[in-house]
């Protein structure tokens, strides 16, 4: 007995050494965490300050710009832009719900009809995307032509007045959105509709529950994180996005992205359009942070 | 921050340039102290403007006589010139099925300077806007000759220093055989940092299957016969020079008053919902696909397409109030690697048969008249398909304007940085929406 209490403590070590072994527990979750932390200081915290402070300068590309605390770009680029606010936040609204409302079926039926080949049909879904961004707005932008494929024909049935264009419209850069994120939208709402038991949705109909009851009542409720995701998934790039109103937009159908980057790329005006970049960036993480807290659930990021 | 603790602006201004010097030192040691001016570290983050001097007299200015001098040391033979230039604008020629640029391959073969040409300029701004970072840092920019339009770019350009003035000794072919047009521009006095590329005209672009007759001017563009097949640009040095000759003013010598004008007449077009879209380059395609009947577009599209892609039905008006005359200009960027034979290749497009076997291909106009004689005999010695072409090229008023043509077009208004604010703040709302 004695050797072996004897020996317990001299597995448990001498207690100044057990005390520093705690301390170096307690640095190892900063330690491991390190690496994520120091990339986060220097790919974002520092160019966002850096953006700030730009944001604050004043002058011109000719001239040079001088930090001033010149706020008036904030002014500026909140009231001159209204349009383009509105456009961007409607576009991205119905992009997201129109994404929602073509995603959840099929996500649901490769689910809960795809049996084995679940992985080949989620494969067909991210195969167009396996091309480069541009080069499939670019495509659609020949399929939608006012004489391409689609319109054509139609037109020559008289099924379409001979000047209907969907090009250089609204609805085509929401088209052109909803298209290019519906993966994102697609994959949130598959891992968590997989992720429910089946049998639960049996259990329901031995209760004698109808199959739509089932479904609001089991599966809907269940699948909500997988909601929450796509929402937070496609609302965000639909913000930023600026190829598809570039592409298949017209006159009135800019986003707030196409300013940023014409007042980066054209004219040379960056702190306005870091002004512009930093409202965004606001708006969106506020946003983000009061629906995740309004709405959110824990298993977000499980 | 108040007034107070601004420092004052030589202070700030030296703070601004790129030295490694006791002011560094002392900025850095600054940060550490506690009640430090936030004002002198900000400034570090700043994007520098003007700092050069105009006029490089020491040897390691670049430009100056010296250091040309200092440059002109080194062999040649072997080097590279690193040509950046827009798509569409050389000869070329399919060799086994590799692409060969027929007149750099003369250049090399006389010369022994290599040339690495990329045809990657689709914009003056957003190339410029690519390459201005390191011109601020004073890094290289990959490339020996640059191809800028004449207009705000440019002269920003010029205006910061990013450009190194040229030797005047190295150009005898421009001497000889520029146009008088070509010497000495208003954008370049005394051609000190460019020699001018190609020229062409911005003016109406239709397609004759739905816009007949012809139209004539920019009333045409206020047709509702052509709602949602008109095609304006977006761009804010064509389109507001063109609506300003329209009506009636010219734009080189266009006042604010001028400019609000015009900027009501492309407000009235745009709300009554006639304009298709505001395009830059893919106005072309929009023409070809059909998307857009009439428009805004450059002269040698229109001829390449009419001569080489068989469409004639796509055309090219200069309007009755007049058409933009514009210049693509051969420059060399700061730090560029080899500027002897980036002039020299520069002046080479000068000698009288290079020139003229350029226009033959890309249908724009030359700055070397003398070129036409060669390109007549070339037309005279072929035959068939190719006669056919040379000869449309040399009848081209757009590729040898006739007297008339040449007195119904105008350059771009030069802005000041101040009027370039008011101008952008009327004429970019329009597009940009």
């Amino acid at each position: 007995m004695e050797r072996s209490v004897r020996s317990d403590l001299r597995e448990l070590g001498d207690p100044p050494k057990r005390k520093g072994k705690r301390r170096g527990q307690a640095a190892a979750p900063y330690l491991l965490q390190a690496p994520a932390n120091l990339w986060q200081i220097v790919f974002f915290v520092v160019p966002m300050f850096a953006m700030l402070v730009l944001s604050l300068e004043s002058g011109s590309s000719r001239q040079g710009f001088v930090f001033d605390w010149h706020t008036q770009n904030y002014v500026d680029a909140l009231t001159k832009y209204t349009p383009q606010y509105v456009n961007t936040f409607r576009n991205a609204t119905i992009v997201t719900v129109s994404g929602l409302l073509i995603a959840y079926p099929i996500s649901y039926w490769i689910a809960f009809r795809g049996g084995r080949r679940k992985s080949t049909y989620l494969f067909l879904v991210l195969l167009p995307f396996l091309v480069s961004f541009v080069i499939r707005t670019l495509s659609w932008s020949f399929i939608l032509a006012d004489d391409g494929i689609i319109l054509s024909p139609l037109k020559r049935w008289g099924l379409l007045a001979t000047d209907f264009h969907i090009l250089a419209t609204t609805p085509a850069v929401v088209a052109g959105i909803t298209y290019n994120l519906l993966p994102f939208t697609i994959l949130p709402l598959f891992v968590s509709l997989d992720r429910i038991d089946k049998r639960l949705v049996e259990a329901a109909s031995d209760l004698y529950a109808s199959r739509a009851q089932a479904f609001w009542k089991i599966v809907f409720p269940l699948s909500l994180p997988g909601v929450f995701a796509s929402v937070l998934l496609t609302f965000i790039p639909a913000v930023g996005d600026y190829v598809n109103a570039e592409v298949l937009g017209g006159p009135g159908s800019k986003m707030i992205g196409n300013i940023i980057e014409s007042q980066f790329l054209t004219f040379r005006n960056y702190p306005k359009a870091s002004a512009l970049a930093f409202i965004v960036m606001v708006l969106m993480l506020v946003g983000a942070v009061s629906y995740a807290r309004l709405l959110g659930t824990e298993e977000i990021t499980t | 921050m108040s007034d107070q603790q601004m420092p004052d602006p030589s202070l700030l201004r030296g703070a601004l340039m790129r030295r490694t010097s006791r002011r560094d030192v002392l900025r850095y040691a600054g940060m550490g102290a506690a009640g430090v001016s936030m004002a002198s570290i900000l400034a570090a983050c700043g994007v520098k403007g003007q700092t050069t001097t105009a006029n490089p007299t020491a040897a390691d200015e670049p430009g100056s006589a010296a250091w040309w001098e200092e440059q002109k040391k080194a062999d040649l033979n072997g080097t590279m010139v690193n040509f950046t230039n827009w798509p569409q604008y050389i000869d070329i020629k399919k060799v086994n099925g590799q692409r060969t640029y027929p007149t750099l391959a003369a250049f090399t073969a006389e010369t022994g300077v290599n040339v690495t040409y990329r045809a990657s300029i689709n914009s003056n701004d957003t190339f410029y806007a690519s390459i201005r970072p390191d011109l601020e840092a004073g890094q290289p920019t990959n490339s020996d000759i640059i191809v800028i339009t004449n207009g705000q770019v440019l002269a920003e350009m010029i205006d910061l220093g990013y450009l190194i003035p040229l030797d005047p000794t190295l150009h005898p072919n421009f001497d000889a055989n520029a146009d008088p047009t070509a010497k000495d521009p208003a954008y370049d006095p005394g051609n000190k940092h460019t020699m001018a590329w190609q020229s062409g005209f911005t003016g109406i672009v239709y397609n004759s299957k739905f816009v007949d007759p012809a139209p004539t001017s920019f009333d045409d563009l206020l047709n509702t016969k052509y709602a949602g097949k008109i095609g304006m640009f977006a761009d804010n040095a064509d389109q507001p020079a063109l609506i300003m000759m329209h009506l009636g003013v010219n734009p080189e010598t266009s006042t604010p008053d001028d400019w609000a004008k015009a900027a009501d007449w492309l407000q009235k077009q745009k709300d009554m919902g006639i304009v298709r879209k505001y395009y830059t380059q893919d106005y072309l395609t929009a023409l070809e696909n059909e998307d857009i009947w009439i428009g805004i577009g450059w002269s040698g599209d229109i001829l390449i397409d009419n001569l080489y892609y068989d469409l004639p039905q796509l055309g090219f008006v200069i309007p009755e109030g007049g058409a933009v005359i514009w210049t693509d200009n051969m420059c060399i960027p700061q730090k560029a690697a080899n500027p002897v034979g980036a002039e020299k290749l520069m002046d080479w497009y000068y000698k009288s048969d290079i020139a003229a076997q350029l226009t033959e291909w890309n249908n724009y106009v030359s700055p070397v008249p003398s070129g036409k004689d060669i390109i007549q005999q070339d037309a005279n010695a072929a035959t068939g398909a190719d006669k056919a072409v040379l000869e449309a090229v040399l009848k081209s008023p757009l590729v040898f304007p006739t007297p008339e043509i040449a007195a119904n077009v105008h350059r771009y208004r030069v802005l000041t940085p101040e009027e370039e604010q008011q101008w952008n703040d009327l004429f970019v709302p329009i597009y940009e929406s």
